[in-house]
């Protein structure tokens, strides 16, 4: 099985998420948050923060970097992994935007 | 084939403007005489240096001092050059270019280098006279012409373009007003920080910024009089200068069926899609990338010069660039990926003395991006070390302070203050110097940071200085000093919460980037811990006027509701002073029934929580609880939360005061404010106090006489018994007073401070002082309080079930389709 195919899935125009906040986007099995930083950089991540799975679309986005809602655990954007003293790791997904229009990566997804 | 000289080749070019221009200086120095060159130029006029036009248009240059090539430079080199003639086609299988005068030219090599065009916004009144652009010469005397009649501009565009325009104007006399969409000005090249100083400045020259503004036409009958924004106001306008942005100007190539894209997409040896056409300049879409500055120009005639002149030359790769603007007195420049960091990978440094802040991002070790404001001085080097991507890991700790501070080792802090001499500035903001703290210190016996501060000033305003003054301490008291246990409100800078608070107050700072900037915070957007605290604390001190940012504000605030562990949320209705209805207990069973809500509690704040709410759903059960009178109980915020009482006099055979009647007055002066932490209060009916009044923020023993106040109580963590502020007569001054103790506590404790510590701190002495003893000052703190409600006097559920910030409630999106490769499995 190819499992380096790519399945991008428009997710709407970037302008939907609030600078430094999040959204969620709902898949089969798994439920993925989307940030945007205050710089316009998107990130996905499965919205389930490792430590006790807190929702962590609910938590302050600051740099690339979020806090989750429950413990204040400080997750990674970009890798998905817990910060500090913490170990943990929440998976990320592909993100791209093209004419301001958000794209993520299900492919990975599927093939998992 | 058709070449008049046949060993030299025909080389037209389309546009004489910049790059141009600049691929001719090389070709001519790589290949003198190798071609024929014919050049038509739409603009009536030699190139000459479009970057200038802004001191034109300011009055600091003349035509003439911008001129790049004159008459004599295109005879000398034989070029012939046809100006105000525009080409409008070009036949790719004859290999000729037309005119718009009809005029037809051969070629065998073609290179287009047409610029851009200035993008009008597609609003009612956009083609009145006096509306213009800024792009070439024309404009500029269009403005000059309307400068000399005087009146208003409205300049829409707070990018470089537009802020040029409008400090131009402004020096020519004319009352500008800038209209920018964004939050923030050059929004593309700077971060908050950086565009807080430079609003700043704009403004100090007597131009109007209006920030997140949306023009939705342009006014006027025969000729501009105004522009309409889509917050209903009119600005009045005799001339309206356009400046939100350019598009490469391709129309051209396109009808000649080159490949375009955003620009006429080239190749890394700036080739279109034929091979005897080149493209240069903003015209072209490189690697996805089109330019608007004149550095990747220059890279790209260099390369482009090099290819016609048939030399083997790099390809071009892409620039990275960096911006400079050109008003004068204001000092910015930004280069590079400036996303928003935290304390891992950028470096911070202000000044707010002389108005200084920079901050140069790092990945792994390499600079990305810098912005400077005020002190540019380095920005060359900065710029220099991005495109090398040099490692700077060893320089990190100086790098802030430039390249001239490179070399020499990281200094001991104490040692390095004890190197001082004594004329050294100590503290910019003040100009105290080290001398005289010192001098103060040992004549007046000085032995604090404090003491130090109310003689000389030193780190009194903004604070930035104040590990500086603590140095000079430490080095001139040696070991008798020791710092008091001074706790800053965070890594980002080094004042308290109370000395944050003070300077927001002293120094008017209104917005988030203001306090930052002029306290010197050492990071460039804060960290979760005093984003939010900054927050509250300017809502607090701007009631009405400063606008909440959502973003700073942990989940339960903003979504208001509690999040649960597993992610869904309970919501807690307002039941006054513990009192309820049948009513409102069947419309609670009613929602509890239709969305299915898990479970159903009494809280221990004497009211109903409804637990296990889903998110999606939150709206629907808020608007459906509001339908029946109910409103958001706050069990979510840094606020009023409950008013317990019990039955009081109404019923109770020992009750003295109507304590349920005085409870529910008291929750709804006080429901919907924001505090430092949660508060509560109780109201018990007679000293046997089934509220449980003596354990709570505030609470209120009815008595015979009246009412005997209590506060700083708590039965969390901690437990901690009241203590009797003092004793009122009637129902309304108990209100006033428990009010403005309040007030008090909103106006001056530390954020997440829970009343009981507040009043540690400052002594119940201080408060009773203030709020039972001088009257005048418990009326004024009522007063601000009351100010401070009419704010909030709105039901956040009522807003967000009426669609207010929806996006927090609803996906994204829900992706039901399975990716194929799941299938093919
Ligand atoms: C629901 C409730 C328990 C109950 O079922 O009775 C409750 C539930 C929570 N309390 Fe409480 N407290 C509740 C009454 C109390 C009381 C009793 C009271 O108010 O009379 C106290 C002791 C009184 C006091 O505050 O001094 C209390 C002291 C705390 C504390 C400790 C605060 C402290 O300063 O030490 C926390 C932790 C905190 O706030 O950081 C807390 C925090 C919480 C949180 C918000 C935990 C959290 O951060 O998620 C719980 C939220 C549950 C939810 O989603 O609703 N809760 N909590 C009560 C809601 C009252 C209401 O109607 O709003
Ligand atoms: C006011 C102002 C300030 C600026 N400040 C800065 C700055 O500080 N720093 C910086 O780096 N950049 C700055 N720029 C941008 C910079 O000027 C441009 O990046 C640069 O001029 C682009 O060069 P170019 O040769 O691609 O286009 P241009 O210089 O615009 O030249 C294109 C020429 O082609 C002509 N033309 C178009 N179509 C045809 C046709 N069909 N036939 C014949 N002729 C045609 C146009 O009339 C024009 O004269 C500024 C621009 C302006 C307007
Ligand atoms: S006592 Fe602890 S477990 Fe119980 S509601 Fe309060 S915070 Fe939650
Ligand atoms: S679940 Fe995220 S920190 Fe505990």
């Amino acid at each position: 099985m190819d499992v380096s195919r790519q399945y991008w899935f428009d997710l709407g125009p970037l302008s939907s998420i609030p600078k430094r906040g999040a959204r969620t986007v709902q898949v089969p099995r798994r439920e993925i948050a989307v940030f945007r930083t205050a710089n316009d950089e998107v990130f996905a991540l499965e919205n389930r923060c490792p430590h006790k799975g807190g929702p962590l679309s609910e938590g302050i986005v600051h740099g690339r970097k979020v806090a989750c809602p429950l413990h204040n655990w400080i997750i990674d954007l970009e890798s998905g992994d817990a910060t500090g003293a913490d170990h943990g790791c929440a998976r990320s997904f592909p993100i791209k935007i093209e004419n301001d229009r958000i794209f993520i990566d299900m492919g990975v997804a599927a093939a998992a | 084939m058709t070449s008049p000289n046949k060993c030299r080749r025909k080389l037209v070019v389309v546009g004489n403007g910049m790059a141009a221009g600049r691929m001719l200086e090389e070709l001519f120095a790589r290949a003198p005489g190798g071609h024929d060159v014919t050049i038509f130029g739409a603009e009536p006029r030699v190139n000459y240096d479009r970057i200038m036009l802004s001191p034109v248009l300011a009055g600091d240059k003349a035509f003439a001092d911008i001129v790049i090539h004159d008459e004599d430079w295109y005879a000398g080199h034989g070029v012939d050059l046809r100006r105000g003639d525009k080409v409008v086609a070009i036949d790719r299988a004859a290999r000729t270019v037309t005119t718009a005068s009809g005029a037809s030219e051969p070629y065998d090599t073609l290179v287009l280098a047409t610029g851009s065009d200035p993008f009008v916004i597609p609003v009612p009144g956009k083609d009145l006279p006096g509306v213009v652009t800024f792009r070439d010469l024309d404009d500029v005397e269009a403005m000059l012409a309307a400068a000399g009649r005087g009146g208003s501009a409205v300049v829409i565009g707070g990018g470089l373009l537009g802020l040029e325009a409008a400090a131009g104007l402004a020096a020519k006399g004319m009352t500008v007003t800038v209209v920018h969409l964004m939050p923030i000005l050059m929004e593309r090249q700077l971060d908050q920080n950086a565009a807080y100083l430079l609003r700043k400045a704009i403004e100090k020259r007597g131009i109007t910024v209006e920030t997140g503004a949306n023009t939705t036409a342009i006014l006027g009958d025969g000729k501009v009089e105004g522009v309409r924004l889509d917050d209903g106001r009119t600005l009045p306008a005799d001339l309206v200068v356009m400046a939100v942005g350019i598009r490469p100007n391709a129309a051209l190539a396109k009808a000649a069926g080159l490949e375009v894209k955003r620009g006429v997409v080239v190749d890394d040896h700036l080739a279109t899609s034929d091979a005897n056409i080149f493209a240069v300049g903003e015209c072209v879409e490189h690697r996805g990338a089109c330019y608007g500055l004149v550095a990747p120009l220059y890279e790209m005639a260099k390369v482009l010069a090099g290819r016609i002149a048939g030399e083997p030359v790099p390809g071009y790769v892409g620039s990275v660039t960096s911006t400079k603007l050109k008003v004068t007195g204001v000092d910015l420049f930004s280069a590079g990926d400036f996303s928003e960091g935290d304390d891992n990978d950028e470096v911070v440094l202000r000044d707010p003395a002389r108005g200084v802040y920079k901050r140069v991002i790092l990945r792994d070790g390499r600079i990305v991006g810098a912005v400077l404001y005020g002190d540019t001085a380095d920005g060359s080097w900065y710029f220099d070390l991005i495109r090398k991507h040099a490692d700077v890991s060893d320089m990190r700790e100086t790098l802030i302070y430039g390249q001239a501070f490179q070399g020499g080792g990281v200094l001991d802090p104490l040692a390095a203050v004890a190197a001082l001499s004594d004329d050294a500035e100590i503290c910019g903001c003040n100009g105290v110097c080290k001398g005289t703290i010192v001098q103060a210190i040992t004549t007046k016996g000085l032995s604090g940071l404090d003491e130090v501060r109310a003689v000389t000033k030193a780190s009194a305003s903004c604070g930035q200085c104040t590990s500086k003054v603590e140095a000079v301490l430490a080095v001139t008291l040696g070991d008798a000093y020791s710092a008091a246990a001074r706790k800053p409100m965070c890594k980002c800078t080094e004042l308290t919460h109370e000395e944050v608070r003070e300077r927001i107050d002293a120094k008017t700072l209104k917005s988030v980037p203001a306090v930052m900037q002029e306290l010197g915070w050492k990071t460039s957007c804060g960290c979760p811990s005093c984003r939010p605290a900054l927050n509250y604390y300017l809502v607090a001190a701007w009631p009405g006027e400063y606008r909440d940012d959502p973003q700073s504000r942990y989940v339960n605030e903003r979504v208001h509701a509690n999040i649960q562990k597993d992610g869904t949320f309970s919501v807690v209705p307002r039941m006054w002073g513990g009192l309820t209805t049948p009513d409102e207990l069947r419309a609670i069973a009613d929602v509890a029934d239709r969305f299915k809500i898990p479970t159903v509690k009494v809280t221990g704040g004497q009211r109903i929580d409804l637990i296990g709410v889903r998110k999606e759903d939150l709206p629907a059960v808020w608007a459906q609880l509001n339908a029946s009178g109910l409103v958001s109980g706050q069990a979510y915020a840094k606020g009023l939360r409950t008013v317990k009482t019990c039955v009081g006099k109404e019923w109770c055979r020992f009750g003295t005061q109507d304590s349920m009647g005085l409870g529910v007055k008291m929750e709804r002066l006080m429901c919907g404010s924001w505090t430092p932490a949660k508060v509560k209060l109780a109201v018990s009916g007679c000293p046997r106090n089934c509220a449980e009044a003596t354990v709570k923020d505030i609470g209120v023993i009815c008595v015979d006489s009246g009412y005997d106040i209590h506060v700083a109580g708590a039965a969390g963590l901690h437990v901690r018994a009241t203590d009797l502020l003092g004793h009122v007569d009637t129902e309304e001054d108990a209100l006033e007073v428990c009010a403005a103790v309040l007030q008090a506590y909103r106006e001056q404790a530390a954020y997440l401070d829970r009343l009981y510590k507040w009043v540690d701190k400052i002594g119940l002495d201080t408060l009773r002082a203030e709020v039972i003893d001088d009257l005048a000052n418990r009326r004024a703190l009522y007063d601000r309080f009351v100010v401070a409600q009419r704010a909030v006097r709105k039901d956040p559920w009522a807003e967000r079930a009426a669609g207010h910030e929806l996006h927090e409630f609803t996906p994204l999106a829900k992706l039901a389709i399975i990716p194929p490769v799941l299938v093919e499995v």
